[in-house]
């Protein structure tokens, strides 16, 4: 466990225009709640300003932090600043709709100590969009970007999804194409996931829609590692991708390195010294909870050390930092299972850490169990 | 004992007997409409499903007669499977007649010429029964000719009966009581009693079930067995209605059961003989011997962890199957484990079940084997049930393998295809007889090893249910034998190891190859499966690997789930056996047994 790190602070933002056929992170599609949301907040932040006094990384997530107006975010950010302590060099990231953005709006984000934009883009093909349920289009996802690079901001991050029925991996490539022509910091390109509970999974039950198969999934995969690596990026995590080692996001790493972070808002999670908490997923409970004074948690784990080695396996393996040899090797027969995922070239050893391959990416569910009782 | 009357049915499979058993029973008011379940005297829940009889038990009817005598006629149950066939010796032995029961539409079959045979040889008064009279399909004309010229009885006396519709069940228990003798014997005589089955109580340990031929038994008497010479004193004697009846004592001619506090079954031999010890017979009662397996398979837990739990289940099974043996056996591949013998294929497919079902093991078995003999160069001779005890082929001078004389009785349009199939299971020198039109007997000499793996599953497929088979075992003979290894990614899976004829082995490879790509789930590797003899590999099959197990996101959110995802396969993989880092599920070991799609 990476305790000597500093915290990450996340707060989840459960609004949205509308939902996205895929997604399956909690939000309403409704704004009417943020008063009472963001009073919420703040007593929740008072919660914990004792226990978590410093922090390096912020990430506004959501949902859709970019539906709050300019007064909102201003007042939440000043609440966090309040209550919190930020290190000077802090990551301090939103994630934004192209929809939502202008000159303006970016200005003041920034002037509120923002400095990384996530922006979800998603597509440049506007069939995808629609499947995808996006309410933007191409076009407009162009100009943000354009708009986001002549405001200048230190980190940029683009959030891509490939996979999708229909998509031909040209299709995908003129994307990527015109979004590397920005020269972002940051990609994150997501092979779209049908989720249960969802639109598109209900429609995939339904046989309307399909999955594009395990062929196909791994084709694309494998071409976007290979086209962005060429283009300079890293590939540090199953789907994330930066320019460089220092504009890799600090505050995901913490989730998959066992770095404490507290999670705000309702269902976010929270995590700190072998425990992991979680928040109700309902904006009215977690507003009642709060005005009654209460922790709006919903249940929490104590991670036995059995549970924190498999956790750190399954995270680990999704990285290019991999597993440190100590922990896979720990496992009867592990050395024999490293020489032989090398052998298939699933992973490499490298540094006393066994790092998985491109090719391991791919099949980094089934790695962690091969190393685990 | 002139009121006396012990009898047996003895009839080829589904042809009716527990139907009737129950029928008699339920005639003789032993019990009433509600209480009666079918079937009442097959009480493990497998004879219930599989329709057939394991473990014989034996009941005693009240009957007057029509004449008003009254009567107490004791039905031995016997088991109704070829595997089984000393128990129903010696359970006919301790008869003077039996039912002889016969399909009306089916007809004479193979299991019941070898009935009659076993009864013949036991000078047994023979009553035909011809049952399911009511079906459209019932041929009573044509089995009466069967009756006279396969069986050489009268088929005048055959009585008729529909067990399921309660027909002819007055005309079969008057036969019995006109048409069998009375037991004959002498209760001034030293005692003689002949065990014909045994089963253990947890309370009483184990229930012996004996006919006594003479003398009388009573609790106090300390009885003597006679094949070890073990003294047990005698707490209670009895008889069975449904539930044990005490009596003060068991004279000759009566069946009845002993509680002589004897421990477990395997202390009793099915046919020794009981006597008194302060007073005991001259010779024992003709007929005993030895049961000796003749399949073995060895037996490992899924979970090596379960080992201990195996074998504690393993001895409570024990107590009450005296003819399963078993010693310890380990495997590179499994771990620890049993080998075990078994009477035949069915003992050990039931023996896997009750593990199973009764006492809830997790099992894997392996291919089953029969007993080979190998001379080497040294001139030993040596017997090998087990193929990890394979000799060293350097020294095998000749090998040696068991035949039996195979008997198959089927409708002469099927002559063909059983010929075939028989052909192929490596059988020689057929003897064909029409023993009626239309009607064909095969025998065959055949391996044991051909008919042990499948060899009745397929006959009854390709004679579409109509073939019916018997076999007994007759003599060793010369055969070339190879030991086949099955390699999974190089490393030998000794479970799935087998001695096989030469000529067999690559069908046998191949096949096994199929099953276990079919069963193997795919890894993120690439995975070769090899049948191999010594070094040289004769078939292989190769499992590719998944190109993407993988999910997109992993955020805060998503961990703890991921985690129990995992956990949930964690505890799935322990149901797998590892051979180096391949994961070998329980199916992929059972469906190597399963009959092959020829």
């Amino acid at each position: 466990m990476n305790s000597g790190e500093p915290a990450g602070l996340y707060l989840h933002v459960p609004f949205c225009r509308s939902k996205c056929h895929y997604c399956d992170f909690y939000s309403v599609a409704s704004r009417a709640a943020v008063p009472a949301w963001l009073q919420a907040i703040k007593r929740e932040v008072r919660q914990y300003r004792e226990a978590w006094p410093v922090f390096d990384s912020l990430y506004l997530g959501g949902g859709t932090p970019t539906i709050l107006g300019e007064a909102e975010l201003a007042t939440l950010m000043t609440c966090l600043r309040r209550d919190f302590t930020f290190h000077p060099n802090s990551e301090m990231t939103i994630e934004a709709n192209p929809d939502d953005l202008s000159r303006p709006t970016l200005q003041t984000l920034r002037e509120l100590g923002l400095n990384r934009i996530s922006l979800g883009v998603q597509s440049l093909d506007d069939h995808d969009l629609a499947y995808l349920g996006r309410k933007h289009s191409a076009g407009q996802a162009l100009r943000a970007l354009e708009l986001i690079h002549s405001v200048g901001w230190p980190q940029v991050g683009v959030d891509l999804m490939y996979g999708i029925e229909g998509q031909t991996l040209a299709a995908w490539k003129r994307t990527l194409d015109r979004v590397l022509s920005f020269r972002p910091e940051h990609l994150s390109c997501y092979q779209l996931t049908l989720a249960p509970g969802t639109p598109l999974g209900k429609r995939q039950a339904d046989g309307r829609v399909r999955a594009i198969g395990e062929r196909w999934e791994a084709a694309f995969f494998i071409f976007t590692s290979r086209y962005l690596e060429r283009y300079g990026y890293r590939h540090y995590e199953i789907s994330n991708f930066a320019r460089s080692r220092e504009t890799m996001c600090r505050h995901n790493r913490k989730y998959w390195r066992h770095v404490p972070y507290l999670g705000l808002g309702p269902s976010a999670h929270s995590f700190r010294a072998g425990r992991r908490w979680w928040n109700v997923r309902s904006i009215t409970r977690y507003c009642q909870l709060l005005a009654a004074d209460q922790a709006p948690v919903e249940a929490s784990e104590t991670l036995t050390h059995e549970q924190l080695s498999l956790e750190a396996l399954a995270l680990g393996f999704r990285t290019s930092r991999g597993v440190a040899l100590a922990l896979a090797g720990n496992h009867p027969g592990g050395s024999r299972t490293i020489a032989m995922l090398q052998q298939s070239r699933l992973a490499t050893v490298h540094h006393d850490r066994l790092q998985p391959t491109r090719r391991g990416f791919l099949v980094a569910d089934s790695l962690p169990l091969m190393f685990s009782r | 004992m002139q009121h006396l009357r012990n009898f047996s049915i003895i009839a080829h499979i589904d042809h009716g007997k527990s139907t009737l058993a129950d029928r008699l029973i339920q005639y003789a008011g032993l019990v009433n409409e509600r209480q009666f379940r079918d079937q009442i005297l097959d009480n493990m829940d497998i004879e219930r499903e599989r329709g057939i009889t394991i473990k014989s038990q034996t009941v005693v009817l009240s009957y007057t007669s029509r004449a008003g005598e009254a009567f107490s006629l004791n039905l031995i149950d016997t088991p109704g499977h070829v595997d089984f066939s000393y128990e129903v010796s010696r359970a006919l032995a301790s008869c003077e007649g039996v039912l002889l029961l016969i399909d009306a539409s089916q007809g004479v079959q193979a299991q019941t010429i070898a009935n009659l045979y076993a009864a013949m040889e036991h000078d047994l008064t023979i009553i035909p029964v011809i049952n399911k009279i009511d079906l459209p399909s019932a041929d009573i004309d044509g089995v009466k000719e069967q009756i006279e010229h396969d069986l050489g009885l009268d088929s005048e006396q055959a009585v008729l009966c529909s067990a399921k519709e309660g027909i002819g069940i007055e005309e079969i228990l008057e036969a019995i009581v006109h048409r069998l003798p009375a037991p004959s014997g002498n209760a001034a005589k030293p005692l003689s009693a002949l065990i014909f089955d045994a089963h253990y109580d947890p309370f009483r340990g184990t229930v012996v079930s004996c006919r006594v031929f003479d003398g009388v038994l009573r609790p106090g008497d300390v009885i003597r067995l006679m094949s070890t010479g073990a003294a047990h004193k005698v707490e209670e004697v009895g008889v069975f209605r449904l539930a044990r009846e005490p009596r003060r004592e068991i004279a000759a001619g009566s069946v009845g059961y002993v509680i002589a506090g004897i421990k477990t079954v395997a202390d009793i031999s099915i046919g020794d003989t009981i006597t008194l010890d302060t007073n005991p017979v001259a010779s024992p009662l003709p007929g005993f011997k030895e049961i000796k397996p003749v399949v073995f398979s060895s037996l490992y837990p899924i979970s090596s962890d379960d080992y201990p739990s195996l074998a504690d289940a393993l001895e409570k099974y024990k107590l009450n199957d005296a003819a399963l043996v078993y010693q310890k056996d380990s495997s590179a591949a499994l771990g620890q484990g049993f080998r075990c013998g078994f009477l035949g294929l069915l003992h050990l497919e039931i023996v896997q079940e009750r593990l199973e079902r009764e006492f809830n093991q997790a099992i894997i078995m392996t291919v089953p084997s029969v007993q080979y003999r190998f001379s080497l160069a040294d001139g030993a001779t040596v017997t090998v049930e087990n193929p990890q005890y394979y000799p060293d082929p350097v020294f095998i001078r000749s090998s040696a393998e068991p035949f039996i004389k195979a008997t198959i009785i089927i409708p002469e349009r099927h002559l063909g295809v059983v010929m075939k199939l028989c052909l192929e299971r490596r059988g020689v020198n057929p003897r064909i007889t029409y023993p009626t039109p239309a009607r064909v007997e095969i025998q065959f000499d055949m391996p044991l090893a051909e008919v042990v793996f499948d060899f009745y599953d397929r006959l009854k497929t390709v004679t579409q249910g109509y073939g019916s088979f018997d076999y007994e075992l007759s003599e060793y003979r010369e055969s070339d034998l190879v030991k086949l290894d099955i390699l999974v990614n190089g490393e030998k899976v000794d479970a799935l190891s087998l001695i096989v004829h030469r000529e067999r082995a690559r069908e046998w490879g191949v096949q096994v190859c199929d099953r276990l790509k079919e069963e193997i789930p795919r890894h993120n590797f690439k995975i070769a499966i090899q049948g191999a003899i010594g070094g040289k590999i004769i078939s292989r099959s190769t499992i590719s690997p998944f190109r993407k197990d993988v999910t997109a996101k992993c955020y805060g959110g998503d961990i703890t789930r991921k985690r129990k995802l995992l956990e949930k396969q964690k505890r799935g993989k322990k149901r797998m056996k590892m051979v180096g880092s391949v994961m070998i599920p329980q199916s992929a070991f059972v469906s190597v047994l399963k009959a092959r799609d020829e």
